[in-house]
């Protein structure tokens, strides 16, 4: 890993041979970019700006490296067309902005980005952005338009999820012992690239990760990580990038398994498929991002009955869940695996869900003592 | 009525009381309708003051209209009201008011007229199915009983039958015990119209002048009526202003010309129809311009003619078999047999409309009747059984020639009058039966202009050409209108309710018999086959609305499609400029260029009369239909979208007018360098730019700058980008 970058990255303290190196492709693409359609207007033709399509049919299920791939499909977004004026302009704006960021080597938030690029357009009573949620599709348009990372466009998203385990991290410089960090763990940042974080000290021999902060909180109180030799993360919900790069660093780089624990609903199920195959939106990074080999431990149908659970943890499953369940079932990498067939059939003739929580009812400490510990001597985990 | 006309007989066992039969037998007697009435005055439409003085006006305008048409005269008509205490204290609640119609109608012969003016329920009209304003004969003379019984004054008549003699002069004042009249002047005179209503004011000496009001010659023949009363003026829904207004509209071949009080009651406005008064003052500023539009002298509103020829005259029907009531129907034999005493045969030919004389012989042998059984013979069961045979034989709707419609053409006419809008539609449907009688339903809808664009559409109804102003909720035709579909037609419309937007519904019931759910006649009841009616024929005005707005949307569409590109290339070329370095200006202008270039169709539509649906285009909205061009909304907010100001320090000449415009509109504009080549520059101010845009690359302004290609940035020089 990077020996020498620890005092020097990020904004401030000046760039890296090697961050100066990467923002000159960036800013080298974005003047591109720019300089076709200056050119283009210039010239009298129409100014187009082509945009990788990240929809489910432009998504190429990979068999053979097991993950989600983009497509070539691309979409023209072109200026003189009303459904697509504003989005051309935000764009631009976009790009603008991050120039600008480049220049000034500093790194900004997607709110931050909003803010920026967000004002009046002249001579009118109209934002040029109203909502974040306006925003932060532009800049995922830009890094496929662009080919260049979020990270490389100086844009990160907010921490979210955390770890703890036995491992010892540095992340811009400063060490940081993940076995001691308390109750709350080490926040996971948005960007996590081997020249903002490195493994330094690792003695763990897996990787477990939890859906959520209060399933967390109840491992990381039991001390299961020390008990188990592990790291223990969890992503609040659906994992952000900066979780999920981090957990496909830990698997490539320290061969760390990763076993997830998530509800037994289609909304677990899909967080899983999303760490181990990739998801649609992302799907051009998902040769960063996607952990083919995760493994899922659980919550599973059978439990309730193997565990023997009470009555009242069942949750009735809605219209909506049963159909999202058929979706999830007729996934290329879920279809042709009949663990996985026959898991969504038992969670649909079940009728039920199950929330890790539900464990509780056993008791406090059962899923961390008792029922994590033997799936994973039985090795009983779906892949 | 008739039922409520006896007093209910007590029943026996009430000795207790003390009460014996005979002793109470003592104090049964008959109750006149015109007693009835005096304590049932809110039945007649004379609950408050306010209603009473505008029922007063409403019964005789009805009465002058019926007469003038019937007459086969044009209608002129002359409303004046008079306050008779101007000088009471501002917080009276009421007032005293001497209300006075003239009409150029036939007039009244003399023996007629204690008859119609002082007695209730005396008419020519409640008898016979034929359209006409007035259906009971309860109206005048009721309002002249609540004038009498309010201040004690009779109701003054002059009328004039026979344009060669004088007219006659006559007081008279309702005994209400008797249901009849009673005379306390009759004389002849030749003062009619009379001349002290022409001298009232300097609006009417000006009108008069001009043989616009009580001229001699057009009210050769005629009837003024006047009424004094306790009422209250005030102007807003309900009113008088409001009433003569909607008349006007439902009958464009009348002239009205009304004098309204001196004074108008400034208080709070009546809670008749709460929140509502904005929509009358928009109604009373669309009183203006246009050909037939109403006009105002000196405080006096003409309501001009918009038509120059009367309603087809109407026939009267006999009663249709379908619609007829059994106990009816015992009567009309009765009456038949002490009238003509005929067979049943002649009877059900004569007595009643679409039955044939092979019909009439089928109805007698269905009830073992011949063709010569006598009407009187005819017993109760078989009668009961005709009543039957009615219900089940198949016959031909009644004729329909005894209705007549408003007419799309006068609908329209009346609502341009009225009504300031861009859009109007009518559509007249045909007849129809409900109950053995025909009715015809018309309806008519006036949209955007000036009309209020927040608010629940206004329905204004009318029954045979009476508007009908209160109990809107009851009406039938209202329950219509909340069951039409407007949201098919491009209109909003909260879930069965009012659809909300610029709009003014009409609606108009033409009918031998207008089935009221009060004698006031204040809402049509709500049979289905009515309402059914009102449906089909606002969906057919509301089809034609929705194909203007969608056209209109498109049009506007084409035109913001521009606005939209010249809104955004401004920030595009600053965007590019800052990344590229390219000139922004350069880039702004082809971009300009393109857009005009894309957008060159709605150009054309937008420049040849600005921002106006074409002629040619008014083929597809169908029949029945105008669009007032002017007073289409612009297309946009009247402000322009005002181009971004470039600093252009490679501005060539290519900043023409335009730039100087741009300079001259930019709010947030810094002034052009003075050395570059920008005409008529003295426009923009030499003062220092604001930049308003939060940047953060203008806060680092000391951050390194890129090496842009053409010019490079310095720190005491802001920019827009």
């Amino acid at each position: 890993m990077a020996k020498k970058t620890t005092e020097q990255a990020g904004g401030g303290r000046g760039p890296t041979a090697r961050m100066k190196e990467r923002d000159v492709a960036t800013q080298k693409k974005i003047l591109a970019l720019a300089e076709e359609i200056a050119q283009r207007s210039l010239k009298g033709r129409e100014p187009i700006v082509e945009i990788p399509t990240r929809t489910k049919s432009n998504t190429i299920w990979n068999k053979k490296k097991g993950i989600l791939e983009m497509g070539g499909a691309t979409a023209e977004r072109p200026l003189f067309d009303l459904k697509t004026a504003k989005q051309f302009m935000q764009t631009m704006l976009h790009a603008s902005t991050i120039k600008d960021l480049i220049d000034a080597q500093k790194t900004s938030s997607l709110r931050g980005v909003f803010y920026k690029a967000k004002h009046t357009v002249a001579g009118t009573k109209e934002n040029t952005f109203d909502t974040q949620d306006e925003s932060d599709p532009i800049l995922e348009d830009l890094e496929v338009a662009l080919g260049a990372l979020r990270e490389e466009l100086h844009v990160f998203a907010e921490n979210r999820g955390s770890m703890v385990g036995n491992i010892t991290i540095v992340d811009k410089g400063d060490e940081i012992d993940c076995r001691r960090m308390g109750s709350g763990g080490y926040a996971l940042p948005s960007i996590v690239e081997p020249d903002i974080i490195q493994f330094k000290k690792c003695e763990a021999k897996f990787v477990l990760h939890v859906e959520k902060g209060t399933v967390w909180n109840r491992f990381n109180e039991d001390r299961f990580w020390e008990k188990n030799n592990c790291i223990l993360t969890h992503g609040a919900g659906q994992p952000p990038r900066g979780c999920r790069r981090l957990l496909q660093r830990l698997n490539q780089e320290l061969k760390l398994p990763i076993i997830c624990v998530l509800d037994n609903d289609p909304w677990g199920h899909y967080i899983y498929s999303v760490i181990k195959q990739g998801s649609i939106s992302l799907a051009f990074e998902s040769t960063r991002l996607a952990i083919p080999d995760a493994k899922f431990l659980g919550i599973r149908a059978k439990d309730f009955r193997e565990c023997g659970l009470d009555d009242a943890v069942k949750i009735d499953l809605t219209d909506n869940d049963i159909k999202r369940a058929k979706e999830i079932a007729a996934y290329p990498w879920f279809e042709a695996h009949r663990g996985w067939q026959k898991e969504i059939n038992a969670l649909l003739s079940n009728g039920f869900k199950m929330e890790v929580e539900s464990l509780i009812t056993k008791d406090i400490s059962y899923v961390t003592e008792t029922y994590v510990p033997e799936r994973l001597k039985a090795r009983d985990w779906l892949e | 009525m008739e039922s409520a006309v006896k007093e209910r007989s007590a029943q026996g066992g009430t000795k207790r009381r003390g009460a014996t039969a005979e002793e109470m037998s003592a104090r049964q007697k008959e109750v006149s309708v015109s007693e009835f009435f005096v304590k049932n005055r809110h039945l007649l439409g004379f609950d408050n003051a306010r209603k009473a003085l505008l029922t007063t006006v409403k019964e005789a305008v009805d009465n002058s209209l019926d007469a003038c048409e019937e007459a086969g005269i044009m209608p002129d008509i002359a409303v004046i009201i008079e306050d008779l205490e101007p000088k009471r204290p501002a917080t009276a609640k009421q007032s005293r008011y001497r209300v006075t119609i003239v009409d150029n109608g036939p007039g009244i012969v003399r023996k007629q007229v204690e008859n119609i003016f002082g007695r209730l329920l005396y008419g020519s009209k409640f008898h016979r199915l034929k359209m006409s304003r007035g259906q009971q004969g309860i109206g005048i003379s009721a309002a002249g009983m609540n004038g009498l019984i309010t201040t004690g004054r009779p109701m003054l008549i002059y009328t004039k039958p026979n344009a060669k003699q004088p007219a006659h002069h006559i007081e008279l004042a309702m005994n209400t015990k008797t249901n009849r009249a009673e005379v306390t002047l009759d004389k002849e005179t030749k003062d009619f119209p009379p001349e002290r209503l022409r001298g009232l004011s300097a609006g009417t000496k000006q009108l008069s002048q001009e043989g616009v009001f009580l001229s001699p010659e057009v009210f050769a023949t005629g009837t003024s009526v006047s009424i004094e009363l306790e009422g209250k003026y005030q102007k807003g829904r309900g009113s008088v202003d409001e009433f003569l207004e909607l008349t006007a509209i439902a009958n464009p071949h009348a002239r009205i010309v009304f004098v309204p009080p001196s004074r108008v009651a400034q208080d709070e406005v009546d809670d008749l129809l709460p929140g509502t008064s904005a929509a009358a003052a928009e109604e009373s500023k669309t009183k203006a311009d246009a050909p037939a539009q109403t006009t105002e002298t000196g405080g006096v509103t003409v309501y001009p003619r918009g038509v120059a020829e009367l309603p087809p005259e109407t026939k009267e029907i006999q009663p249709h078999p379908k619609g007829i009531e059994l106990g009816i129907l015992l009567q009309m034999l009765k009456d038949y047999e002490a009238s003509e005493k005929g067979s049943l045969y002649d009877f059900l030919q004569t007595r009643f409309c679409r039955v044939s004389a092979s019909t009439a012989s089928k109805f007698c042998s269905a009830i073992g009747a011949t063709s010569r059984t006598k009407a009187g013979d005819v017993e109760p069961q078989q009668v009961e059984k005709l009543f039957k045979v009615f219900e089940d034989e198949k016959l031909a709707p009644p004729p329909t020639d005894c209705l007549a419609p408003i007419g799309v053409r006068q609908l329209l006419a009346g609502l341009l009058k009225g009504v300031k809008a861009e859009f109007y539609a009518a559509s007249t449907r045909e007849a129809a039966v409900y109950r053995g009688r025909p009715f015809q339903i018309e309806a008519a809808i006036a949209f955007g202009g000036d009309l209020p664009g927040d608010q629940a559409a206004r329905v204004i109804r009318f029954a045979n050409r009476v508007p009908l102003l209160f109990q809107q909720s009851a009406c039938s035709s209202f329950k219509a209108v909340e069951e039409t579909p407007w949201k098919n037609y491009a209109m909003q419309q909260p879930r069965g309710s009012l659809p909300v937007g610029p709009l003014v519904v009409m609606i108009h019931m033409a009918s031998v018999w207008v089935p009221f759910t009060s004698e006031s006649k204040e809402a049509i009841a709500d049979y289905d086959e009515i309402r059914k009616e009102m449906r089909l024929a606002l969906m057919e005005c509301g089809r034609k609305l929705g194909t203007y707005l969608r056209k209109r949307q498109k049009m506007r569409r084409e035109g913001e499609r521009r606005d939209v590109f010249e809104r955004y290339i401004g920030e595009i070329a600053k965007a590019l400029n800052a990344i590229t370095g390219e000139d922004a200006r350069r880039i702004y202008d082809a971009l300009l260029e393109q857009a005009r270039r894309k957008t060159a169709v709605a150009d054309q539509q937008l420049d040849e009369d600005g921002k106006v649906v074409k002629d040619d285009d008014e083929d597809d909205f169908g029949e029945g239909v105008i669009v007032v061009e002017s007073a289409i909304a612009p297309v946009e907010s009247a402000a322009p979208i005002a181009p971004p100001v470039f600093d252009a320090p490679n501005a060539k000449a290519a900043s023409t007018a335009k730039a100087d415009k741009n300079a001259k509109m930019a709010k947030d504009a810094r002034p052009a360098k003075p050395a570059k080549a920008v005409k008529s520059e003295p426009a923009a101010k030499p003062e220092p730019a604001i930049v308003t845009k939060k940047d953060l690359s203008s806060r680092a302004s000391t951050e390194p700058k890129p090496a842009p290609k053409k010019k490079p940035f310095s720190d005491d020089d802001p920019r827009l980008f």
